[in-house]
């Protein structure tokens, strides 16, 4: 099979299953489940051939596998789709493939399958447990399989084919219509358990906030094809002339040039979907879908499309870039990134429940990607994206686990506690080994643990690049972000898995079957070696046992092929303290937490904690400014004034004037017009027969005589008309 | 004058006087005979006219035969209780009036523009025997033995018609 | 002698009172009368014409013969629908007759 159409063809598996499940095998979970999996495996497969094949072409950046069909016919020309596969691609689809294919199977464990159907579980809400007999009579609960099994593999199949959609198409607008589906099924699967009014509350905001940003950069694509006409990466982003007339062009607003001013508007659109300031309050709501959903959608992969949209734009972000002086969407990605990343941190420090810290964390890491590529360092954002996406995921998965053994307490032991409250957690690591050890190892690489995690070398690359293009003020802020990584990655191991249970439920609690275990098995491989591939070429003594793959191949994807940066010492000892001292500081401070004790940070920090613990009230503070309004407005203007007075208004009128108009038709033209015409015809053939029937008066020389009469007449009339006419 | 110019207009006046009469009289019986003496006349034109058989055939057909049919109908058909009193002209003879003399005028308006109108009859000679001309021409297949046969059936049809109609269907 | 005029005028005004007397009167048998008139006034017409105009073709005699069959068989029948028609409705006044009125 020629690699074109394995490209064309990987949304393909994930879509049908999604069709198939949603159609017709939604009452069957095996079966369901089986084609879901299964339709993963076939694109991950697929993608496995592309990446053994694209590895092995030389300067795959210069002639990637593209191919093209027409697709709108607009005016004169026609508006091509395609699929495009080069070094950047091929790196997107080897994580993303990995990740989706581990999410699927775990997917299978965490929804409880084999397990019996709940007591009173009601689709929409999630599973409440199962009261089950055993063979002495003594009944006990145990964890009930999920009642809308099947639909959830639905949704998330169609997700993996948005995603695979976003990461082959090799224009701007397929590009975009899988990030829609993927904010469709975001949406879907925040809000998968439907009877909870906070999924609900949830579901909605991400929407709405996700598609300001969505917005914002359908006005780029907009404006970039109404610039250049085409939409399509080989035309724009590796084509020297159109970015430079782009530069060149001023787009009236602000004085900013047009390449300025579609890369802002293309930044925002990230902005919104990889969840930085401001637009970041829905990503720690969104922790309120399943686990598994928060680990692919939230952690692995849509948030990385956002990502993935700058680097994959990056030629026209960084149009008329010259060194030391940032265009303006790289200014602003700088600034953006640099401050979400330490902004999230901090707040991630004071949360308790084990779903937020990461979902601040990926927040933060996403900050630090975005950053990168705002002072220019393409392969660093790419790299850190890569690793990212498998630690990450690892990470939600691991703590998916940790929450169903929880619960597993939580049924044994019918104590009414949350599960994902960290400070009822404790000692875990002897309950949940596997969880344990992979959940360390996704925890180190976090924090960037020197050496042997995936985190350390992408994390230190971002850092490098930041010293070395001689950015001071990004790399002190993201390395005082990186500290607050490690610092509250090991509050969240301690807390969580060292010391002793707190509770009785964290007693009770036991490691999850093969079907989550597994995958975080896997996954934590990834998260170890990964990072082996990008090793900087100076770095001391290893840096050249191993050629920086990574780099090499995926600088590949730009025009110019970037410089690595100069090696120096100073983030490499920057990027040790930061992660070894961090990792210290959480595990001091946690380790002899106890039952019921307060977080110690509570009384060192004061009121600046619970500043934190509340997320700097930015909801509060959007739910004033932007929320409320709507709401007044819509209510008081909209709804009340506009749709009841004026339109029901009309409404009313035209229901008012209708009967008055039809009974003045009806009495003034259907009857005496319409209706008269008919009787008059009818009337009139009978008043002239009466008239003129006496006639027939049945006397023979009567008729005779009327019969002579006209005869005389008619000579009389005809000789004169025949003589005299000429 | 010569004397058949005289003896026409006396017949003439005479025929149109006995046509009118039966027309205009009350008393039906009478009607019939004024329309007897009618067709006397009649038959005295023929025989100006030197057609000597039709005067005969005249006699006998109409005045013997259609003449007293008409007498014999008229007495079959009276009514007790009509006296000859009542007009014998019904509401439209106003009108049949001046029909009948826009009728005349018209005729005789036309005729008159026939530039024939004034011809005088040729001599004949006195050896032509119309009689036997006519009695040949009636039965000779290359004349009118067509129409004569013709008639006959016609007769025929007449008279089993006339006695189909009146028969009496209570007897 | 006699113009063929004369004759002429005479038919027409014998016709004329025969068709008065079809219009103008109430009882059938007079009506028959009348028709018998107009009949005798064709036939004298005919006559006239063949005598003047060509009395060497005897057609006009035989025409005039065929009149008289004709003008016999009407009567014939004529009286007989009159005696039909006093037997049902006993009368003979034309007018009375109107069972086609409307």
């Amino acid at each position: 099979m020629s690699t074109d159409l394995i490209t064309w063809l990987l949304p393909l598996p994930p879509l049908l299953a999604f069709l198939l499940v949603i159609l017709f095998t939604n009452r069957r979970k095996a079966l369901s489940h089986t084609i879901a999996v299964g339709a993963a495996a076939l694109s991950w497969l697929g993608s496995m051939v592309i990446f053994v094949r694209a590895v092995q072409v030389e300067h795959l950046g210069e002639h990637p596998f593209h191919s093209t069909i027409p697709w709108l016919p607009t005016g004169d020309s026609v508006f091509t789709i395609g699929v495009f596969v080069d070094p950047l691609t091929v790196t997107t689809l080897f994580f993303v493939s990995w990740t989706v294919l581990m999410i699927f199977i775990y997917s299978v464990g965490y929804h409880n399958y084999g397990q019996p159907k709940g007591d009173h579980d009601m689709p929409g809400m999630p599973p409440h447990g199962a009261t089950v007999t055993d063979e002495h009579g003594r009944s006990k609960k145990v964890l009930s399989i999920e009642p809308m099994y099947a639909r959830f593999f639905a949704f998330i199949g169609l997700f993996a084919a948005g995603m695979y959609t976003l990461v082959i198409s090799d224009n701007l607008l397929t590009l975009f219509i899988g990030w829609e589906i993927m904010g469709l099924c975001s949406y879907l699967l925040i809000g998968f358990w439907y009877a909870k009014p906070s999924a609900r509350a949830a579901m909605i905001k991400a929407f709405m906030t996700t598609r300001i940003g969505d917005v914002f950069l359908l006005l780029g694509i907009v404006y970039l094809y109404s610039a250049t006409g085409t939409l399509s990466y080989r035309d724009i982003f590796y084509n020297q002339e159109v970015l430079n007339s782009l530069a060149a062009t001023p787009s009236g607003f602000l004085g900013l040039s047009a390449a300025a001013l579609i890369g802002i508007l293309i930044v925002i659109g990230t902005i919104g979907k990889s969840a930085q300031w401001p637009l970041h309050v829905w990503l720690p709501d969104a922790m309120e879908g399943p686990t598994p959903v928060s680990a692919m959608i939230h952690a692995a992969t849509m948030v990385s499309a956002g990502v993935y949209l700058v680097v994959r734009s990056y030629p026209l972000l960084s149009a008329g870039y010259v060194h030391g002086q940032l265009t303006a969407p790289m200014l602003l990605m700088g600034f953006i990134g640099s401050f979400t990343a330490l902004f999230a941190a901090t707040i991630a420090v004071a949360q308790n429940d084990i779903k937020r810290v990461l979902a601040y964390s990926t927040i933060s890491q996403l900050g630090f990607m975005i950053a990168a590529l705002g002072i220019g360092a393409y392969v660093a954002a790419a790299f850190h994206l890569v690793t990212h996406a498998f630690f990450k995921a690892l990470l939600f998965l691991g703590s998916g686990s940790v929450i169903h053994g929880m619960e597993h307490g939580v049924m044994h032991t019918d104590q009414h506690i949350d599960p994902q409250d960290m400070f009822n957690m404790g000692g875990l690591r002897k309950k949940m080994p596997i969880t344990f050890i992979t959940f360390l190892i996704g925890g180190l690489a976090l924090a960037g643990f020197p050496f042997v995690t995936a985190g350390f070398w992408s994390k230190d690359e971002i850092l490098s690049d930041a010293w070395g293009q001689g950015y001071t003020m990004v790399f002190i802020v993201l390395a005082l972000a990186a500290l607050l990584t490690a610092f509250y990655t090991m509050r969240q191991i301690t807390l969580t898995f060292l010391g002793k249970p707190r509770t009785e439920v964290a007693e009770h609690a036991h490691e999850t079957p093969w079907t989550m275990t597994v995958p975080l098995i896997i996954l934590s491989l990834f998260a170890i070696s990964v990072g082996w591939s990008g090793i900087p070429e100076k770095f001391p003594i290893i840096g050249n046992l191993f050629p920086n793959w990574f780099h090499e191949y995926v600088g590949g994807s730009l025009l110019e092929h970037p410089e690595a940066v100069e090696f120096s010492v100073i983030p490499l000892l920057t990027s040790l303290v930061v992660s070894i001292g961090g990792i210290t500081l959480g595990w001091l401070l946690y380790r002899r937490i106890k039952a019921g004790s307060k977080d110690p940070l509570e009384s060192s920090l004061g009121s600046f904690y619970s500043l934190l613990k509340n997320k700097y009230y930015f909801d509060e503070l959007y739910d004033r400014v932007f929320v409320q309004p709507a709401y007044t407005i819509s209510r008081n203007f909209t709804y009340l004034f506009l749709d009841r007075k004026i339109i029901d208004g009309v409404l009313h009128w035209v229901a008012y004037v209708s009967p008055i108009i039809g009974t003045f038709l009806r009495n003034y033209i259907d009857k005496p017009i319409v209706n008269g015409s008919g009787d008059f015809v009818g009337e009139g053939t009978k008043r002239l027969g009466r008239t003129f029937r006496f006639i027939q008066s049945g006397k023979v020389q009567q008729y005779m005589i009327v019969a002579l009469v006209s005869l005389a007449a008619f000579s009389v009339l005809f000789y004169y008309l025949l003589t005299s006419a000429p | 004058m010569t004397g058949i110019q005289i003896i026409f207009i006396i017949v003439a006046v005479v025929t149109l006087g006995a046509g009118l009469m039966s027309v205009i009289t009350r008393n039906l019986v009478h009607a019939a005979l004024w329309l007897v003496l009618a067709l006397l006349g009649v038959a005295i034109f023929f025989v100006l006219l030197n057609a000597s058989f039709l005067a005969v055939a005249q006699v006998v057909i109409y005045i013997g035969a259609i003449a007293i049919l008409m007498i014999f109908t008229i007495m079959l058909t009276r009514r007790v209780a009509v006296g000859s009193a009542d007009s014998q002209l019904n509401a439209n003879w106003g009108w049949a009036a001046f029909i009948a003399v826009a009728l005349f005028a018209g005729l005789v308006w036309l005729l008159s523009g026939w530039n024939g109108f004034n011809i005088t009859a040729q001599q004949m000679s006195p050896r032509t025997d119309t009689i036997r001309q006519l009695g040949t021409a009636l039965v000779s297949p290359s004349a009118y033995v067509i129409p004569f046969e013709v008639a006959s059936i016609l007769l025929l049809a007449a008279l089993v018609g006339a006695i189909v109609v009146a028969w009496d269907r209570k007897s | 002698m006699i113009p063929i005029s004369w004759y002429l005028v005479f038919s027409a005004a014998l016709f004329t009172i025969g068709l008065f007397g079809v219009l103008a009167r109430k009882n059938a048998v007079a009506i028959l009368i009348g028709v018998e008139l107009m009949l005798n006034a064709a036939n004298v017409n005919l006559v006239a014409f063949w005598r003047y105009v060509t009395p060497d073709a005897i057609g006009g005699q035989v025409f005039a013969v065929i009149v008289f069959a004709v003008a016999a068989a009407e009567v014939a029948v004529g009286l007989a629908l009159i005696i039909s028609i006093y037997r049902r409705r006993n009368t003979i006044v034309a007018e009375e007759i109107d069972m086609l009125k409307y």
